[in-house]
């Protein structure tokens, strides 16, 4: 940590220059979509936003309709077989990262010689013609709200990024789509949308960022009534900041980057940065209850959210005050948040903003073994100095970081890799395959950033940490948006693999990580996976009286005739095995339809019977049919 | 039908066994010395952090789990939490292993020259240790032996050195802590002490559950107890006991472990070293106190030949499975795990279930000779017998006869097929010339022989006599017991046949399951799993003939009849043992009869039966068979015990301990008998 103040600014630019090239609008203007100006509107905006809106209403357009992310960036193997990143949108766009092919042939046993293409393009004749209810289509049309029934909008908003549903599509099968998508523009358009829907008896299932990992998308292959997926990308302005009470009032479509941004462009951030922040959106948060990266400091959404709009069959939910807190009975937020599409659309939120902090640092510490570093979590979790950001990876994913390191420029760069290597596993006598990694994200004052940083620091030091750079934190932050974009580079190779987590009590951390990578090895081996799994774990939040635990797990799969299946059931005994060892059904993903068989030794018999009682009450006709949760 | 999991059926006969290897072949031909000073490098489990013997006991000592209880403790008693921490280093100390190489070494050299002296081969099925060294590497280990001698634990550890695996740490009775040197000499060798009972002491279950569960946790050493408790003193296996096994299994049911390997150990010995004292304290005579000098005095066993060992390690039991779908391991989900609990209903059961199953594993690995099944027959004769023997040809005709229906039934049977059957009889029962006789070509059991080597001076009064041959009888049903768990199942079916009213399924099944019920304190016959074996019996008894199943009925083959009166027979001493121990709980027993004063009591009642020739069995005298015919009586509740003051006394009930003899008798049909439907 021997960067001087003037290298750590630079940095801290440097950092600031990151965050919003990820959030870069796309270069390809989308002036066609702006046209679509709020009927409904009663107040004008007083922040400018129309401009900017990264999210076209023809998603495809600039997304990948069978992968992750934007269709101009992609891992692949160039033609001297070594990996690149390609585009230019990310840190690591445009560069050769060496190590990924031994990183990919030692660890799953893929080869580039065994190639799993997908499908390129969509074959519109598989998707079933849509079942149109005509009345509700009619006097949709009336109200001038836009809508498609285009195969390609359709399908795009049929799927999350579930393995199996993105297999499905690489595969070029479509399976039950939506039999329409519309786009409302504010709330009103929603409050109309659903009164028609009410009326027609037709079947509605909200769309945000798509970016659901718990089939919360997929459409239920039993409903036969017309479904309308009502896509909210298009509701995306922040309607009014107040700076007195330092609240953003924002319209739920928008996506995390746009948020971001624009508050930035007040001198604001709500700090709330989940994962999938490129892509998810508002409402989708307060949906799912999600949970951002810098949590320690910014809280999770329930700690955002001041105020929640949503419109059900019902009519609309809100708080009729912005009080910070109340004693008002249950928390009617609560209902809502959650609820995963399942009673309304959350239409407006006002939430907390903060200033853009002064200054923000990466940092990592380097633990001989995974239980040392499991311990200073703790230790730093009971003192609550968690920084903004703490993430202990153990040894395979460190070795994953590792194997993203793009291609160094210099020889003394590498030179100095291999003496920090040399002074770890020599000097300091770690095991090269023991040890792990925790990364560090601080932000704030410049000062108590600095003094935050080193009582973290005193406190590794007693579990045998040892600091070790900037760059490593980083890169491993890096991992966490380039991770969705490698499983696409995977399954071009027969390797496939997804992601999953719990929350679990700060005494039963290292027994679930063990038990859960133990189990997926062992359910490998026992369905018949002919090479040996990835499976691994990070501790990726910490809290006052436990932790979230982050697994990948990933497989080569030649050889298996049904490798989704033998996917899915490895998964099942993975949650099997978090749930036997007190971790819980989800920490931020949420249950959809993949984990619904869960909730009621998750919530008891008279839990889950209060929230079908909500749900029997808002929406007895199952107008928000998706069959999330119930 | 909870236990379906665990007894899957299957052919007896396609269970495959490993072949052995004798490991003294090598000791006879190289020299021990070297062999004791080898290099031994053991592969360890992979997850292990390398402690020394007293890194543990603080490990211990600190532990939540302890720390807890002493701090529970110290709040009772008001006495501090040091001073409670100070008594449970105490307990630790006396209990505690402390393996030395050292002395394996020594041990090793030692156990070698004494090996090649008693016995004529010790083999191992090397394929087994291979399975133990690869789940020693993966898991945890907990090795199960039977016990049927002292011999066991140290011959245990003499082919893990052998076989360079790591050495176990033992759970041993405390009573060999009375041995000074020796003592001494075991922990060194891994043996840790644990007090044969400790009913209320809260501190020192504490200290030695986490003792345990700390070295299974961080798989220090494969830890090695003895599933039943004690050595049996009838070569049948005992009910397990279920302690031990609670504590080793806790660490993966409460997420602590991914897995734990369970390595079932069946010994088998051809003789074992405590033959005649086993025999005579089933009669009453008392069991010398363990002492270094009564070890010594010991040594003249050393000039005799007690034939071979075969030791098998069974298939490792995966905890993992075994409690899949049987334990909802979320129930440790809600309370801090180092709070001590009580097992729940489920925990129990299926650790129950578990041991069962283990005890049934050793069971069905044991090696049968042919001597005993030469005991069985023996047995049988002299009970039914005039005395004068049975011709060696008959009996070799029978031998072979009970040799195929043993295969039949899937016994480890070990007859030298390339030898003629009359030479094996001939050479099993020189063996055991102690226990036979054979003159003018009939073979009988040697009962005045024993009387002779025994009592060398003056007349002895009929009772003495008595004893004497049931000195011989007992020796002998000891072997004969060997094989009693290949037929038990058949011969409860073949009695309840007998019994039944009909030979309606249903009225067998009923009959079955009553006897099955009632000797479930005998052998090791799960409980709840009376449907289960009842198909066992069945299906083994169609397999071979002697039986027609059809959808209502149950019939006899005319050639069954052989098999099934050869079964009843077997089972005869125990149901006439129980009607006997019903028999005097209603004609003698006195108020305030307590448990202590009941085995003298019926001892002298039985006597005097075997003496007025109205009882033929002399192997009813058994204190085994008396005990577990009282506990079985306890929990049917046809005998309770009244806590009174002083001693807790029995209680019994006359009208249920007399039915309960006349339906073991015959003599009511099972359906009727109230007590048939406990």
């Amino acid at each position: 940590m021997a960067s001087n103040s003037s290298d750590r600014q630079r940095v801290a630019q440097h950092r600031l220059r990151i965050i919003t090239g990820h959030l870069q609008r796309p270069a390809d203007g989308d002036a066609d979509i702006q046209a679509a100006e709020c009927k409904a509107q009663e107040t004008k905006p007083n922040v400018a936003s129309s401009e900017g809106r990264t999210m076209p209403r023809r998603r495809q357009e600039i997304m990948k309709w069978n992968g992750w992310g934007y269709s101009d960036s992609k891992f692949l193997y160039n033609k001297k077989g070594q990996a690149e990143f390609t585009g230019k949108r990310y840190k690591l766009s445009g560069l050769i990262i060496p190590a990924l092919k031994d990183w990919m042939e030692g660890t799953f046993g893929a080869s580039l010689q065994h190639k799993t293409p997908a499908t390129p393009i969509l074959n519109t004749s598989a998707v079933q013609p849509p079942t149109l209810n005509e009345a509700f289509v009619d006097e949709i049309k009336s109200t001038g709200i836009p809508f498609s029934h285009d195969p390609e909008d359709r399908v795009f908003r049929a799927h999350g990024h579930c393995l199996h549903e993105i297999f499905a599509l690489r595969e070029g099968k479509i399976g039950r789509v939506p039999d329409m998508v519309i786009w409302p523009s504010c709330h009103n358009d929603v409050v109309k949308i659903v009164e028609l829907a009410c009326k027609h008896n037709v079947c509605l299932i909200p769309f945000g960022g798509g970016t659901s990992v718990s089939s919360a998308l997929e459409c239920p292959p039993e409903e036969t009534r017309t479904i309308v997926s009502l896509d909210t990308s298009q509701m995306n302005r922040i309607l009014w900041i107040d700076e007195k009470n330092l609240t953003a009032h924002v319209e739920a479509g928008i996506i995390g980057q746009d948020l971001e941004r624009l508050l930035n462009e007040s001198g604001y951030c709500t700090g709330h940065e989940p994962d999938s922040m490129e892509f998810s959106s508002l409402g989708g948060w307060v949906a799912t209850r999600a949970s951002g990266m810098k949590k320690n400091i910014y809280g999770n959404i329930e700690d955002l959210v001041v105020h929640v709009k949503m419109v059900t069959p019902r009519g609309v939910i809100e708080k009729g005050c912005q009080g910070p807190r109340m004693s008002t009975g249950p928390d009617i937020h609560h209902f809502i948040m959650g609820s995963e599409g399942t009673l309304g659309v959350v239409t407006e939120v006002t939430m907390k903003i903060r200033p853009i902090p002064e200054y923000q640092k990466y940092g990592s510490v380097v633990f001989p073994n995974f239980e040392q570093g499991v311990a200073c979590l703790r230790e730093v979790a009971r003192q609550r100095c968690a920084p903004a950001s703490i993430r202990l990876m153990d040894n395979e994913q460190f070795q994953f970081g590792h194997a993203l390191k793009p291609q160094v420029s210099s020889i003394f760069t590498s030179f100095l890799d291999g003496l920090k290597k040399f002074y770890i596993t020599k000097f300091k006598g770690f095991d090269s395959n023991r040890l792990c990694v925790a990364t560090l994200l601080f932000e704030g004052d410049r000062e108590k950033v600095l003094q935050h940083e080193k009582q973290v620091y005193d406190i590794a030091a007693k579990f045998g940490g040892l600091a070790a750079g900037e760059d490593n934190g980083q890169r491993g932050y890096m991992l966490t948006f380039v991770i969705a974009y490698l499983r696409d580079l995977g399954m071009d190779y027969y390797v496939i693999g997804e992601s999953f987590e719990t929350s679990v009590p700060w005494d039963r951390v290292l027994d679930i990580c063990r038990n859960v990578k133990a189990r997926i090895v062992r359910e490998c081996k026992d369905k018949g996976v002919q090479f040996p799994p990835l499976s691994t774990c990070r501790v990726t939040q910490t809290y006052d009286a436990g932790a979230c635990v982050y697994f990948y797990f990933a497989f080569n799969y030649r050889g298996l005739s049904d490798p989704v299946h033998v996917y899915e059931q490895v998964e099942h005994a993975a949650r099997e095995e978090i749930l036997a060892n007190g971790g819980s059904l989800s920490h931020h993903h949420g249950v959809g339809k993949l984990r619904k068989e869960w909730m009621r030794e998750t919530v008891s018999d008279v839990g889950l019977g209060m929230i079908k009682s909500v749900k029997d009450y808002v929406d007895p006709n199952n107008i928000f049919g998706n069959r999330n949760l119930l | 039908m909870a236990s379906k999991a665990v007894y899957l059926h299957r052919d007896p006969m396609l269970k495959k066994r490993d072949d052995f290897e004798d490991i003294l072949e090598e000791r006879r031909r190289s020299s021990d010395l070297r062999y004791a000073l080898r290099c031994y490098t053991p592969l360890l489990y992979k997850g292990l952090t390398p402690f020394r013997a007293d890194e543990l006991k603080t490990m211990v000592l600190q532990s939540d789990q302890l720390q807890y209880v002493i701090n529970q403790v110290s709040k009772q008693t008001s006495v501090t939490a040091d001073e409670v921490e100070a008594e449970a280093a105490a307990i630790l100390e006396e209990m505690a292993h402390h393996l030395q190489i050292s002395t394996i070494r020594f041990f090793a050299f030692v156990l070698s020259k004494v090996f090649k002296t008693l016995f004529r081969s010790v083999c191992v099925n090397e394929e087994g240790v291979q399975r133990l060294q690869q789940a020693i590497q993966e898991h945890p280990v907990v090795l199960l032996p039977s016990h049927r001698s002292y011999m066991d634990f140290l011959l245990m550890s003499y082919i893990l050195y052998t076989y360079d695996l790591p050495l176990p740490v033992i759970a041993a009775g405390m009573d060999f802590m009375g041995m000074k040197i020796v003592g001494e000499m075991l922990r060194m060798s891994g043996a840790f002490f644990i007090r044969r009972s400790f009913g209320g002491d809260k501190l020192y279950w504490a200290v030695f559950s986490e003792y345990v569960r700390v070295m299974v946790k961080i798989g220090f050493a494969p830890v090695e107890f003895f599933l039943e408790g004690t050595r049996s003193r009838t070569a049948k296996s005992l009910t397990p006991k279920l302690g031990l096994l609670n504590i080793v299994m806790e660490p993966f049911l409460k997420g602590e472990l991914f897995d734990v390997s369970l390595v079932p150990v069946s010994i088998s010995y051809e003789r074992v070293l405590e033959e005649v004292l086993y025999a005579r304290e089933l009669l009453g005579v008392p069991k010398p106190k363990e002492s270094t000098s009564g070890l010594f005095k010991a040594r003249k066993v050393l000039s005799e030949d007690y034939g071979s060992i075969h030791v098998y390690f069974g298939q490792p039991v995966s905890v993992r499975s075994l409690a899949e779908g049987r334990v909802n391991r979320s129930q440790f989900n809600l309370m801090p795990r180092h709070i001590p609990r009580k097992p729940g209903e489920e925990v129990q059961s299926f650790v129950n279930d578990s041991a069962y199953r283990l005890v049934r594993a050793q069971e069905e690995n044991m090696v049968l000779k042919p001597w005993v099944l030469l005991a069985v027959l023996l047995l049988q004769d002299q009970a039914a017998g005039d005395g004068r023997g049975t011709s060696l040809d008959e009996l070799t005709e029978r031998a072979v006869w009970l040799r195929d229906l043993c295969r039949q039934f899937g016994a480890f049977l070990h007859w030298p097929d390339h030898m003629i059957p009359s030479q094996v009889v001939s050479s099993s029962l020189s063996l055991h010339r102690g226990l036979v006789r054979i003159s003018e070509g009939r073979v009988q059991l040697a009962l005045d022989q024993g009387a002779e080597a025994r009592r060398p001076l003056g007349a002895a009064t009929p009772e003495e006599e008595l004893l004497n041959r049931a000195v011989i009888v007992l020796s002998c049903a000891s072997y004969r017991n060997q094989a009693l768990h290949v037929f038990i199942r058949p011969a409860l079916l073949a009695s309840a046949i007998q019994t039944a009213s009909s030979n309606q399924k249903q009225d067998v099944y009923n009959s079955f399951s009553f006897l099955r019920n009632m000797f479930s304190n005998e052998f090791i016959l799960s409980p709840g799993a009376a449907v289960q074996d009842f198909e066992e019996a069945c299906y083994l008894l169609v397999k071979s003939g002697a039986l027609q199943i059809n959808q209502q009925e149950v019939l006899v083959t005319e050639t069954g009849q052989k098999t099934l009166t050869f079964l009843t027979s077997s089972l005869d001493p125990f149901l006439q043992g129980y009607q006997m121990v019903c028999r005097f709980l209603c004609e003698e027993a006195s108020e305030g009869l307590t448990e202590k004063r009941f085995v003298p009591a019926i001892r002298k009642f039985i006597v005097q039966h075997l003496l007025t020739g109205r009882l033929r069995h002399a192997e009813v005298l058994s204190s085994d068979l008396q005990k577990n015919a009282l506990a079985a009586l306890l929990r049917l509740g046809a005998v309770r015990k009244l806590r009174g003051r002083g001693e807790e006394q029995l209680e019994v009930n006359k009208v249920m301990v007399n039915s309960l003899e006349d339906t073991l008798g015959g003599n009511l049909p099972t359906q009727k008998a109230v007590v048939a439907r406990l």
